[in-house]
């Protein structure tokens, strides 16, 4: 990694060390259904986010991992203010992001920023590379004088491994994985100390992924970022993360350190998730401890009652519908499971 | 419905086939698709053969030129720019790239299917699922309409879609992603063809139904018979499924192999690499090894070993000479590396 010092203003970082960066309490997102021509009245509510609460901290890694549908992006978009939420708490640095006005809210979104999963749709293609980078500085012009910008947008591609020559080039000229590495170098343009990470791998070749991977743990380390990072593909959360939450139908059903959850998950969706996820390891195959699930998410504007995955999983029984699981410590795995019969699977055990 | 196709008919669409050649067969295929500026070779002297009952994968990533290959068994190359340039395709023994349109049309339908990434633009949104599945046999068998129908629902049960005689009259729109790939591979399965083509057909759909459905063209596969190429990006899919492995890179095969060959014993450094940029369960807190660069573009084919630029064991000699695909260690074994015998040493 390039030695190019960014300056960092700002932040105050002298707070107790344990403080989280970003809190989260009881997130809700119910996006609306509308029926009606001319007076439309609400009949229903698609529950994407349905009271999710959790802590990042400092330089910390918080992969959110699901499956399509189950509300990982929604909690990412709520919280960079792109959509409202329904209700919830979320605390950057002890101010609620939710509650505030359109200056403090400018001033925080700097604080934390974004990299979007499609390289291709993120960046503008009228643009070029050295505009996209610094446009965040026409916006939040205090952070760096007119004068430097130019100079710090060439430091900024060479942070992320792109040659600083090339900022009058056009998206198109760029492959994939370059134009991702566009996208991290506009996020690091404020010096944020969040980034929110939604899928910024998936659509890249499996050669290209690793750089890329390799690049977001550099500038963490580099910058003591702390990082939401949001992907389906489990063997790259495992791989950056230090905590884990997982999802399902808008609710955290499992969260804990990254080795509890892959070694010792107790929610039956974490271990189905886990158990189907193929291995690129042909004497893994027909494992005969295998989950495969049946059926499909059900549709988040009519969840089933008390647990959301009691319709797919071999363990739900009367209590299951009745009673909702709460996110709570059971006596095994040591990390909070939202299942009324968390345990380790017998063969995890052994 | 008969389920067992391993021993097809002696007659391919008025051909006679020849019981000794494999159940299909490509040879030196060469696709190019003539642009205005330039053209691209997106297929080049690409080789492979399937046997009934097994399972081939095609690995490679975008722009590798792996769906091509079975663009061209199937016939369905847009061309222009699309043009087959060379080389043979042959079912049992029977060549399918001279044959008239007409022929072409009998084989996609009993004996080739071929099923896609993306289910929804492959069904036709405007008709029932049981309407498009029974068109199958209406327009293939000339079944009456009452008969196709009760095939359709047949079929629909049988790739396990709950309910099949009330979900036959829904549209595409209604079902999920996973019910409508089976959806798709019930379409494709209609006829009991011999050779099916899943190009992608699990990228689309999240982990828990993904697992789901490649469980479920095994079990199809083991019913049937029939030989499979799936064509993916996928690591972990292709150590599930597959038998053989042909690895693709800039249009053109760069190593074949069993699976177990492939990923215990890789001779080739792209595939070596391949395994190696994957995270694995205990690679945290160490860096990942990526392959440097990107896959490159086609049209400005790198010279010598198109891999060359990318490859941490090129040597002078790799950027003049392009290494052919040669067997190694016996058949169904090859590589098209200069240093294939160095390849395991990098492994770190």
């Amino acid at each position: 990694m390039s030695a190019v010092e960014i300056e960092r203003t700002g932040h105050d970082f002298r707070e107790s060390p344990d403080e989280p960066v970003l809190r989260v309490e009881g997130l809700v997102k119910h996006f609306p259904i509308r029926q009606g021509v001319v007076i439309k009245r609400q009949v229903g509510a698609v529950q994407a986010v349905d009271g999710v609460s959790f802590d990042l901290k400092q330089g910390e890694t918080l992969g959110l991992v699901g499956e399509s549908g189950c509300g990982k992006s929604t909690v990412a978009r709520t919280l960079m203010r792109l959509q409202e939420p329904t209700a919830g708490k979320a605390f950057y640095k002890g101010r609620d992001i939710f509650d505030l006005g359109k200056g403090d809210l400018r001033r925080i979104r700097r604080e934390i920023q974004m990299i979007f999963q499609d390289p291709y749709a993120s960046l503008n293609p009228r643009m070029t590379v050295g505009d996209i980078v610094g446009e965040p500085w026409e916006i939040h012009p205090d952070v760096l004088p007119k004068a430097e910008r130019r100079h710090r947008v060439g430091e900024l591609l060479e942070l992320v491994g792109l040659n600083p020559n090339h900022l009058n080039r056009y998206p198109h000229q760029f492959s994939g994985g370059q134009r991702q590495r566009v996208g991290v170098a506009r996020a690091l343009a404020l010096n944020p100390s969040v980034i929110i990470c939604d899928e910024p791998v998936s659509a890249l070749d499996v050669s290209v992924q690793a750089q890329v991977v390799n690049l977001l743990e550099d500038i963490q380390d580099e910058f003591g970022l702390s990082y939401i990072f949001i992907a389906h593909d489990l063997s790259v959360v495992r791989h950056i993360s230090d905590r884990v939450a997982v999802m399902y139908l808008g609710k955290i059903v499992e969260i804990g350190d990254a080795d509890e959850i892959y070694n010792a998950p107790t929610h039956p969706y974490t271990q189905a998730l886990l158990s189907a996820a193929p291995k690129p390891d042909p004497s893994a195959r027909d494992d005969v401890n295998r989950i495969i699930l049946e059926g499909d998410v059900p549709n988040p504007a009519d969840p089933p009652s008390g647990c959301n995955f009691r319709t797919r999983c071999w363990k739900a029984d009367d209590l299951c519908a009745r009673e909702e699981p709460l996110l709570e410590t059971h006596g095994v795995g040591g990390h909070p499971s939202a299942c009324h019969y968390a345990e380790l699977r017998s063969t995890d055990v052994a | 419905m008969s389920t067992t196709v391993a021993t097809g008919p002696a007659e391919v669409a008025g051909h006679t086939t020849d019981p000794d050649a494999p159940l299909l067969e490509v040879t030196d295929l060469r696709v190019e698709f003539r642009m205005r500026h330039g053209t691209v070779v997106a297929n080049d002297s690409v080789s492979y053969a399937l046997e009934a009952g097994e399972t081939l994968a095609i690995l490679g990533e975008s722009g590798s030129g792996k769906s091509v290959s079975a663009q061209a068994i199937m016939g369905i190359i847009d061309s222009p720019p699309g043009f087959i340039a060379g080389g043979s395709v042959r079912y049992r023994g029977v060549e399918l790239l001279t044959m008239p349109e007409k022929q072409r049309r009998t084989i996609r339908a009993n004996h080739i299917a071929m099923i896609f990434q993306d289910a929804l633009t492959a069904l036709n949104p405007v008709f029932s699922v049981g309407f498009q599945i029974a068109e199958m046999y209406r327009v293939h068998q000339g079944v009456s309409k009452k008969e196709a129908t009760e095939k359709a629902i047949e079929l629909l049960d049988r790739v396990k879609i709950p309910a099949a005689r009330e979900r036959i009259d829904h549209y595409p729109h209604e079902f999920s992603g996973g019910m409508r790939q089976r959806v798709m591979i019930a379409m494709a399965l209609a006829l009991n063809p011999a050779v099916l083509i899943a190009d992608e057909p699990t990228t689309a759909l999240d982990v828990t139904v993904q697992a789901q459905v490649m469980q479920l063209l095994k079990e199809l596969q083991q019913d049937t018979g029939m030989g499979l190429i799936l064509i993916t990006h996928d690591l972990g899919v292709v150590a599930e499924v597959a038998d053989r492995v042909s690895v693709m890179y800039a249009g053109r095969i760069v190593e074949t192999g069993s699976i177990q060959d492939i990923y215990e014993r890789p001779r080739h450094p792209y595939t070596l690499g391949l395994m190696e940029s994957l995270p694995s369960m205990d690679s945290r807190g160490t860096r990942l090894e990526p392959i440097p660069g990107s896959p490159p573009d086609l049209q400005n084919r790198p010279t010598g070993c198109a891999f060359h630029p990318r490859c941490r064991m090129a040597r002078p000699r790799c950027a003049t000479d392009d290494p052919p695909l040669l067997t190694i260690e016996g058949a169904g074994r090859s590589s098209a590396c200069h240093y294939h015998e160095e390849v395991h040493l990098e492994r770190g």
